[in-house]
């Protein structure tokens, strides 16, 4: 027992640096994740995925192959789109999620022009988004610094936050600071995507801060309890994932989605609310009376 | 005497015009289109066809012939050109149905014709563990089916058989025929331009051997993040041990990575050698954990951009040679 859950993390520094970092992301990706699902904004995670990319390759082409460049280019770049859509909708009557969808959309085809017409075959977004297998002291701090700004920064928004996401009118009532509050929130967002692909990859890391969100609206009703439930199973994902990778012999980045993706079939039948088990539960006591 | 002499220079001048345009019209008839799958190819035809050629190359240098998409371009190149250059034994997955989709109607050269294909499990067989001692380096078949089965993702036989010079030779020749073939007009500027580049081949062979032999076998081991290099270690005498699978698209687990730092601190390797293309931060982390020398570039499926040290095939190769020797000698 103690052979299969401690000794790859006590032989191999690279395990222990793989947990490290798959234990801040999963501390951050809990609250940023259950808001997101709050405010009905669940896919903005694969747009913002897509919204790096003219960054990345603009760093490429000024710094050639370096990654706190690139990492810097991805974050403006994304910040940029959602701070746009965010901005469209709070002066339009269209959603946030149209304009997102709008914005990225524009932010993608730039960043496919830019790589193409740079011509270099080398896969960017390969490079730049490497594996959780692969994080060294810098990307540890730079987890680490994302980590805490983002965690302050909810920090503050916190309650206007909360009101927002059950009563989006309350947001207008606020005025100016609830428009604030969103775009914060909209940094924490990006902040929080784009030390989640320095580690795990577009893809991976758009499962880890979804999932364990969306896995513990089936425990509570609650917002705080959610947030703190979605932080502990993507903490328990990621290092059940790695030790999955690390028995099993699977790539990193999948196993750790997929066992996030297992929390979330299991907390869908037998979660305390609102899941299929409550839902036969209550139709058969229908039936009954 | 002016008024005599200039008349008759002028008609020197002229009809040496007329003498010369003839001459210089039956030699340089236009260069044909050639087009290679990938640089290394694309290199050894220009050597070969020289002013005769005019090569494209599907793939260009620095980028990875695994992951290639054409384009409609490239479909376009290739209905035009008169010869096409592949390498064959399974290098070029993409390439049967872009010969097919282009229409291409000319001469297709498949450049490792006649090379002994390299199994990859005899190759992965030599790398096992088991075989650290020096004087036990024949390829014994013992099964390691954990490798194996990891090898096995796009075939059975290893592509990269550029890296031995030997199979140099046989691409050279396999691409010299070809040219013979549609240029019968200019077969003896072929051949003597394909003998003397066969000569430099066997040149530039015969001195990395001699250099590599001079350092203890014990010590010619070294790392690679991509297992291009089955032909050049069984020729040269280098064992590789690999991190990644030989395709550079196959995603990492943290098992390979724990494979690879534990036989590193069993075998002693000696060097670390990242490559033109693959994410460079895994070898970084490996290197740190087991304290062994990151080498210089290891250029495996493309040659590096024109100008800088690696921009030919023999350069390409004389650049693999001098980093291996410079980390693994003592």
């Amino acid at each position: 027992m103690d052979k299969f859950f401690w000794a790859p993390f006590a032989e191999f520094a690279f395990m222990q640096r793989a947990l490290v970092a798959s234990l801040a992301l999963g501390l951050i990706s809990g609250p940023v994740g259950v808001l997101l699902v709050m405010r009905r904004m669940s896919l903005a995670g694969d747009a913002i995925s897509h919204a790096v990319l003219p960054g990345a390759a603009i760093g490429y082409m000024i710094a050639g192959m370096s990654l706190p460049v690139l990492g810097l280019g991805a974050f403006i770049t994304a910040l940029l789109v959602a701070l746009l859509a965010s901005g469209v909708s709070n002066i339009t009557s269209q959603r946030e999620d149209a304009s997102l969808a709008a914005f990225y959309l524009m932010a993608l085809a730039i960043g496919v022009t830019l790589v193409s017409v740079h011509g270099s075959n080398i896969d960017l977004m390969h490079l730049l988004f490497g594996s959780i297998l692969a994080v060294d002291q810098t990307a540890l701090v730079l987890i680490a610094s994302a980590t805490s700004v983002t965690l302050i920064l909810l920090a503050m928004i916190w309650r206007v936050l909360l009101a927002s996401s059950f009563d989006p009118l309350f947001l207008a009532q606020y005025g100016r600071s609830g428009r604030l509050a969103n775009q914060l929130f909209m940094l924490t967002v990006v902040l929080t995507f784009v030390a989640c692909f320095q580690t795990l990859g577009t893809l991976m890391a758009v499962g880890l801060l979804m999932l364990p969100a969306v896995a513990a609206k089936f425990w509570s009703r609650d917002i705080p309890t959610a947030c703190l439930l979605a932080s502990a199973f993507a903490m328990i994902s990621g290092a059940t994932g790695l030790l999955l990778s690390y028995h099993a012999s699977l790539p990193s980045g999948p196993s750790i989605v997929l066992t996030a993706g297992a929390i979330y079939l299991v907390s869908l039948f037998v979660g305390s609310h609102d899941s299929l088990l409550i839902h036969t539960i209550r139709s058969s006591r229908h039936r009954e009376s | 005497m002016h008024q005599i002499y200039r008349p008759l220079l002028s008609l020197i001048t002229v009809s040496s015009l007329l003498l010369s345009a003839p001459i210089a019209q039956a030699n340089p008839t236009p260069p044909i289109d050639v087009v290679a799958s990938f640089s290394i190819l694309a290199n050894i035809t220009e050597e070969i066809g020289g002013p005769l050629v005019n090569v494209t190359s599907l793939v260009g240098p620095d980028a990875d012939a695994h992951v290639f998409n054409p384009s409609p371009a490239d479909a376009k190149s290739l209905a035009r050109a008169q010869v096409v250059v592949i390498n064959g034994l399974g290098f070029e997955g993409w390439i049967d149905r872009l010969v097919k989709s282009s229409g291409f109607k000319g001469e297709l050269v498949v450049a490792s014709k006649g090379v002994k294909p390299l199994d990859f499990k005899e190759e992965t067989n030599s790398h096992a563990p088991q075989q650290k001692d020096s004087h036990d380096h024949g390829h014994k078949h013992s099964h390691n089916p954990k490798t194996d089965h990891a090898k096995h993702d796009h075939g059975e036989v290893d592509p990269h058989a550029w890296q031995d010079l030997k199979n140099g030779k046989t691409y050279a020749e396999n691409i010299r025929a070809a040219l013979v073939t549609v240029l019968p007009a200019a077969r003896d500027e072929i051949n003597a331009r394909a003998q003397r580049y066969i000569d430099q081949i066997d040149a530039l062979d015969q001195a990395s051997r001699t250099r590599l032999d001079a350092v203890p076998e014990a010590q010619r081991r070294v790392i690679s993040s991509h297992d291009a290099f089955g032909y050049f270690a069984q020729a040269y005498g280098v064992e590789f041990f690999a991190a990644q699978g030989w395709s550079t698209d196959r995603e990492v687990s943290a098992a390979d990575m724990a494979t690879l730092i534990r036989e590193i601190r069993k075998d002693q390797v000696r060097a670390l050698f990242v490559e033109n293309m693959s994410d460079p931060r895994l070898m970084q982390r490996v290197s740190e954990e087991t304290g062994v020398r990151i080498g210089g570039k290891l250029y495996s499926d493309a040659l590096s951009a024109p100008g800088t040290d690696a921009d030919t095939y023999l350069k390409m190769f004389s650049s693999n040679v001098n980093a291996i020797l410079q980390t693994i000698e003592p």
